[in-house]
């Protein structure tokens, strides 16, 4: 008897829950996926598609499904691979290809023809031109990403190193012993912050 | 009980309140009894087009040109920027990138002046009148002048000369505590021209509406305070005060002096004009009075040319744009080796890489010093001890040791959450540390690496932007496409039946 009492009531409370739990889940319903969302917003948007895939989303989008590893962002380099591996929790890894030095694209305007294919190709709307008309680069706004180099017909696009400003000139690091340790044993303790 | 009564003292407001933390270091006034003395006219003067905080300036002249003295050379184009004179009279021989004193070793672009000896001079209106003027006439004056605030921070005068009903300047505080060792430019300057600068404090004090003025001297420098005294009298000003504060570093420090005078702290991310202060140093006031009564732009400054490795340290006025190496020379240090070259205090200032680099605006002080005189130079750093010194002497109230270790260790958002941005650099830290670590440097890497992340984050919001505006831009035209297609396709098939109709 007091077995189905027990069987009866827990069961009573479990259904209860059951109810509950599935109205809220009706409710608080979020649209989209919050995790594409967050892992979009710590990568680069430089969309220079050099993780294999078109652009920040996507990839974004590839890691939140667990088809992309955490490493392929090339532009990010070391500190946008630690952040994902935070939000993935998963264990930080080597980056899959070395960071280069920041670039920025540079038309030379004699050779240029005017066929408008690098203003196609750029993701970001960096290049101004018309059809006929030279084209020019605004540098503040190109992330570098190349992708403008390839469809050019004239082969005028060079990629050139971003000019080292005296205003973001940063300290580096102090040449001690005891900053190169800790500068190794960097990535645990980023994690913790 | 003399310590409460001291207590008692600064709680009724007659004696200075004192500021947190801070340091006895010995000064080393070398040069405090060295009148100032005139600097010979170089071959060539180097003025780079930053002299100041903010925004560069862009050059006004073409090469070729002949300029006179105070004739403006480069002028400014955004709201925080301060134009360049020519200190001298002559002909620009070349505009090109210079290196400039920088713990980067990069340069800028710069003006160079070759001077031609003749004493051609452009000058604006002298306005003896000015109490008849509009506070804002004087103030676009300061600007046109290129004053700067010549304590070492260069930040542009005219910026904070402002009348802002919403935040009325009560006290002016005239800034001659000049706490870094070696350095007695702003005590030479009250010493030889207290006139000058008492007439400077009445200019600025009509410009602000202020009630209150503080000239303040720390007591290492008591013939300064006399002196000043004196012209204060002289001036029959009221309402002007002449306070001996007690020596300590980082009192000139316009938040620490801020503190020690009023007893109020400005607030973390505020100015002083928040809490109805305005701050000046006492060489600022001296140019605020050249600009406005002789109508004389910023060209020249009182440098002190010091330390031990000096073999005739003095007081120079020195016309900005002269490189460094000829002012050492004029002081006899030509050889350098085993000679560490200072630009600024031994505190605060840097160790120059290159001796042929300009004197600027900001150039308080060039020092010389032998290695061993510089503290902690070869020594290696040891682990935190967690002594506590750190904290003690940090005058903003910070927690070094472990803002230091979250630098080193790059977690700079946490270093930021224990208010990294706060930290005046003024190396009290460093100075105690019984480990040898180097603490501000660690600071200075952490907020530079911050700035980085930040400027990185922004152009990548940025070109978020800038993506998503392309995607739904395709997108539209893709439809409009579609449509267009659609009404073809439909206008198409009606064509035919009419003319089968």
């Amino acid at each position: 008897m007091h077995v189905l009492i027990a069987v009866a009531s827990l069961g009573g409370f479990a259904l209860i829950a059951g109810l509950l739990l599935s109205l809220a889940q009706k409710k608080f319903r979020v649209e989209g996926d919050p995790m594409v969302e967050k892992i979009d917003a710590v990568l680069p948007q430089t969309q220079c598609g050099q993780c294999g895939y078109p652009g920040c989303k996507p990839y974004a989008e590839a890691v939140a499904r667990g088809e992309a590893d955490i490493n392929h962002c090339v532009p990010g380099g070391e500190r946008t691979m630690h952040q994902l591996a935070d939000l993935m929790g998963v264990e930080p890894k080597p980056l899959a290809e070395e960071p280069t030095a920041p670039m920025v694209a540079f038309i030379r305007e004699d050779d240029c023809i005017g066929c408008t294919l690098c203003i196609k190709a750029c993701p970001v709307d960096a290049i101004v031109g018309a059809p006929k008309q030279y084209h020019t680069v605004i540098a503040d706004y190109c992330t570098g990403c190349t992708l403008c180099v390839e469809p050019c017909p004239v082969d005028c696009i060079d990629m050139l190193l971003k000019p080292e400003l005296i205003e973001h000139w940063a300290w580096p690091l102090p040449e001690t012993e005891r900053a190169r340790i800790g500068r190794e044993r960097k990535g645990s303790h980023a994690r913790a912050a | 009980m003399p310590a409460l009564l001291k207590r008692l003292g600064q709680v009724l407001g007659w004696m200075p309140a004192g500021f947190f933390g801070g340091i006895e270091v010995p000064d080393r006034k070398l040069t405090a009894h060295e009148p100032i003395r005139e600097c010979p006219v170089p071959d060539v003067l180097i003025l780079p087009m930053k002299q100041h905080i903010g925004e560069q300036c862009h050059p006004c002249v073409h090469i070729g040109d002949h300029v006179l003295k105070g004739q403006k050379i480069a002028a400014t184009e955004g709201y925080m920027a301060a134009p360049v004179h020519a200190p001298v009279a002559g002909k620009v021989v070349k505009i090109e990138e210079h290196r400039i004193a920088h713990p980067s070793g990069l340069g800028l672009p710069c003006i160079f002046i070759e001077p031609d000896g003749s004493d051609g001079e452009h000058r604006y209106e002298p306005w003896a009148d000015w109490e008849t003027r509009d506070p804002a006439e004087l103030r676009e004056r300061v600007r046109e002048c290129g004053i700067v605030g010549l304590g070492g921070a260069v930040f542009p005068t005219f910026i904070k000369l402002v009348r802002d009903q919403h935040h009325p300047i009560n006290t002016l505080i005239l800034n001659g505590i000049e706490c870094e060792p070696y350095l007695t430019t702003d005590h030479r300057l009250m010493l030889e021209h207290a006139d000058e600068i008492v007439r400077g404090l009445s200019i600025l004090r009509y410009m602000v509406g202020a009630r209150e003025c503080v000239i303040a001297i720390e007591d290492n420098k008591q013939d300064a305070v006399e002196v000043m005294r004196q012209a204060v009298v002289r001036a029959s000003l009221t309402g002007v005060r002449v306070l001996a504060m007690p020596t300590r570093y980082p009192q000139g420090s316009e938040k620490q002096l801020i503190e020690s005078i009023t007893g109020k702290q400005v607030p973390a991310g505020k100015l002083p004009v928040h809490i109805g202060v305005l701050c000046q140093n006492v060489a600022t006031a001296r140019a605020v009075y050249h600009a406005i009564e002789h109508g004389r732009a910023l060209t020249e400054r009182v440098v002190t040319v010091s330390g031990e490795a000096m073999p005739r340290p003095g007081n120079l006025r020195i016309p900005f744009g002269a490189p460094v190496r000829f002012v050492l020379a004029q002081c006899g240090l030509e050889d350098l080796d085993g000679v560490h070259v200072l630009h600024g205090g031994p505190m605060m200032g840097e160790r120059l890489r290159s001796v042929d680099v300009p004197v600027v605006k900001a150039t308080n002080g060039l020092l010389a010093l032998h290695e061993e005189q510089i503290h902690g130079l070869n020594a290696e750093e040891q682990p935190c001890i967690h002594c506590g010194h750190c904290g003690e002497v940090c005058p903003i109230r910070l927690v070094p040791n472990l803002l230091a270790d979250h630098c080193r260790n790059d977690a700079f958002e946490r270093a930021e959450a224990y208010q990294l941005f706060d930290c005046i650099e003024c190396g009290c830290c460093s100075y105690v540390c019984p480990s040898s670590i180097p603490l501000v440097h660690y600071f200075r890497y952490g907020k530079g690496q911050l700035a980085q992340i930040r400027r990185a984050e922004t152009f990548a919001e940025e070109s978020r932007r800038r993506s998503e505006a392309r995607e739904r831009r395709l997108a539209r035209e893709r439809e409009a496409k579609q449509a267009r297609r659609r009404a073809r396709k439909a206008s198409t098939p009606a064509q035919a039946e009419d003319g089968e109709g």
